[in-house]
């Protein structure tokens, strides 16, 4: 009773874990992601060995465009050192033998991310590819994808302003976090993947190209480089982004560089006292090295 | 400091892996003389776990399924990940033409729709009618009475050959007229779910495919829900059969049809109360299909079952969710929703501190009303 396919050597595994014919069908559904700016192109998204959900989407994107030249920065929550960025890192390494890796955005010409756009401005030389768990933004009024297809390409977005509107009835504010509903070139709403809204303004008009890959719901999208990219507000509700003031209107500065100008993490002591840091970890690190004496403020 | 985002990520993971891998071998701290668990023991002593795990997997590779189970210590999600990521790296070669199933070679094969059926009804090995009682005998089993169990067996064998091919019981229902005719023009080249999305609405061999492989339990749990209550299938089991299908592949040289092999498969039929006849023609039985790899009985019916309420919630629209293709085959892979399930325990604290902005504005707001 066996059917042996024997391997060779039993791990003799292809340059960037896929076989070629995977490669070759992302990259396509990648051209026509950018083609489409927005549109989420459906594609056979093959198992990868970590759990669906940890980033398999995007980790199928960076595989198919891996070079043997590739700098490639991987991140978690801002973090390069966050076990699940270690962990892809780890991956791609092994698989992808010959290429480098660095934790330095600058660097970087392929950066794999799961929750965050590094705060350092993106280059037209670099790609990032977002980790996606729900590629479209409809789901939140519309759980048929056969509805929400359609209600796509006829740009049929009421239900999603009624969300909106209705949050405003009842919060006087609108209460969606992160996943801001953005809509692309003027069509296409995304979810642009469980970013902040901090992140949000920088997929408009970005010199980079930015990829999703969502890998157990098996769809690929993208914000081409220069494309316009406006989170769904009201004239008189524009969007905002999270609020670092302080109770007397200061804005917080992070306790290891002290910029200002970040996203940041809260941390709660165990005396129940607040203090905050940078997110992205390599921004945090650049603003020390800018710093006069180098002195890093001890947390 | 309490929470402080995960440093040092990488000598973690690698502690986490050797902890795990203890556990594994955590015996030897008992038994020096203590053996690791043989693959071959695997493969055939613990057989049903490598039927779910080649049929989740969705490749059939009993050895590589067994080192699966081995190095998951057990647990059947993880083991038919491992083989499932591991079939993912493989191309497509060659595809088989829509195998014959009467040419079974069978080991066990039943109808409850009839009390006698061409060919007979043959038990075969199965625990349906065994009393679930504890055998504490095996706790201390001896080797030489486990090793002359199979000798025995086969030494009283009856000698008598089995027929070579069984003719199936939906085929005499057909002929009567009791089941709707096999419509030459439905045949299709089947739908490939390694190679192509799920784009609703989709043709009924992407979701046998998707059911196919589908987690047991969840197809179980979705296709009871149907049984119980939620949907209209009352089935009867037309033909449960378990045995080995020959393998046809197209020789690579000649395009001849070859026999490459064979997989054992269960294969259930089951029959359901008729539905309204289609203007002019007579009211027939509507069936459902369930096969899979290895021998897993309780996967096949629901699958059958599944196919069954799929094909009329497709058809009229679906009044039960085990009747919508959409809530059926997007929630029923093992990997996918085991997967999804464990990334909750990644770090979330980015999006975690946007909530938290959110709920303090809003909370900030309302106490402004108040």
């Amino acid at each position: 009773m066996n059917a042996t396919a024997k391997t060779t050597g039993g791990n003799a595994y292809n340059f960037g874990f896929l076989d070629e014919y995977a490669k070759k069908e992302v990259r396509r559904a990648i051209l026509k992601a950018i083609a489409i700016p927005g549109y989420q192109v459906p594609y056979a998204s093959r198992e990868m060995p970590m759990g669906r959900g940890f980033g398999t989407g995007g980790l199928q994107l960076t595989l198919s465009l891996i070079g043997p030249d590739e700098i490639v920065k991987v991140i978690d929550q801002g973090s390069d050192d966050s076990v699940n960025a270690v962990n892809l890192r780890q991956f791609i390494e092994m698989t992808c033998p010959g290429i480098s890796t660095t934790t330095k955005t600058a660097e970087s010409t392929l950066i794999q991310s799961r929750h965050r756009i590094p705060e350092q401005p993106l280059t037209a030389q670099q790609i990032i590819v977002l980790q996606v768990p729900y590629p479209d933004p409809l789901v939140v009024v519309e759980p048929s994808e056969d509805k929400r297809k359609v209600m796509h390409g006829e740009a049929d977005y009421s239900r999603l302003l009624v969300k909106l509107y209705e949050d405003i009835v009842k919060f006087d504010e609108i209460t969606i976090s992160h996943r801001y509903p953005t809509r692309i070139n003027g069509h296409y709403v995304i979810d642009p993947s469980p970013i902040p809204r901090w992140d949000v303004p920088k997929l408009n008009q970005s010199a980079a190209l930015i990829l999703f890959g969502a890998g157990r719901e098996k769809k690929i999208y993208a914000v081409p480089p220069y494309t316009r990219a406006e989170p769904l507000a009201f004239s008189d509700v524009p969007f905002r982004v999270e609020d670092f003031r302080d109770p007397a209107g200061q804005r917080r500065a992070c306790n290891r560089c002290g910029c200002t100008s970040s996203f940041l993490d809260e941390f709660v002591s165990d005396s129940g006292s607040k203090s905050y840091q940078c997110s992205d970890s390599d921004w945090c690190d650049e603003q020390l090295l800018a710093l006069p004496a180098h002195e890093e403020k001890t947390a | 400091m309490s929470y402080v985002a995960i440093k040092g990520g990488g000598r973690a993971i690698a502690a986490a892996a050797a902890v795990t891998e203890f556990l594994r071998a955590e015996e030897g701290l008992l038994n020096t003389q203590v053996e690791p668990l043989a693959i071959a023991a695997i493969q055939h002593q613990l057989r049903h776990l490598v039927d779910r795990v080649i049929s989740e997997g969705g490749v059939y590779h009993p050895e590589f399924a067994s080192l699966a189970i081995k190095q998951s210590l057990g647990d059947t999600l993880e083991a038919a990940f491992a083989l499932r990521a591991w079939r993912s790296t493989r191309p497509r070669l060659s595809a088989t033409p829509a195998l014959d199933t009467s040419r079974m070679r069978l080991i066990r094969r039943i109808s409850s729709a009839f009390k006698e059926i061409p060919g007979g009804q043959m038990l075969g090995p199965t625990p349906d009618y065994a009393l679930r009682l504890l055998r504490l005998e095996l706790i201390d089993e001896s080797p030489e009475a486990f090793r002359s169990l199979a000798r025995d067996w086969m030494a009283n064998c009856p000698e008598s050959a089995l027929p070579e091919s069984f003719p199936k019981v939906v085929d005499a229902l057909r002929a009567e007229g009791s089941l709707p005719p096999v419509m030459p023009s439905r045949i299709e080249t089947a739908f490939d779910i390694t190679r192509e999305p799920l784009v609703f609405p989709v043709p009924r061999s992407a979701a046998l495919a998707t059911m196919a492989r589908a987690e047991t339990g969840s197809l179980l749990a979705m296709a009871y829900s149907n049984m119980r209550g939620y949907g209209d299938v009352h089935p009867t089991i037309a033909e449960l059969r378990v045995g080995y299908l020959p393998v046809l592949l197209p020789h690579p040289v000649t395009g001849e049809l070859t026999e490459a092999g064979e997989v054992l498969i269960t294969e259930c039929e089951v029959v359901a109360m008729y539905d309204a006849p289609e203007a002019g023609g007579k009211p027939v039985f509507t069936i459902g299909y369930g096969a899979c790899f290895g021998h897993n009985e309780v996967k096949a019916i629901s699958m059958a079952i599944l196919d069954r309420a799929l094909q009329k919630g497709m058809k009229d629209g679906a009044d039960n969710p085990s009747e919508d293709p959409e809530f059926v085959l997007l929630h029923v892979d093992g990997v996918d929703s085991m997967g999804f399930a464990s990334h909750y325990k990644m770090p979330h604290y980015v999006t975690f501190q946007s909530d938290l902005d959110r709920l303090r504005t809003t909370q900030q707001k309302s106490g402004a009303r108040a």
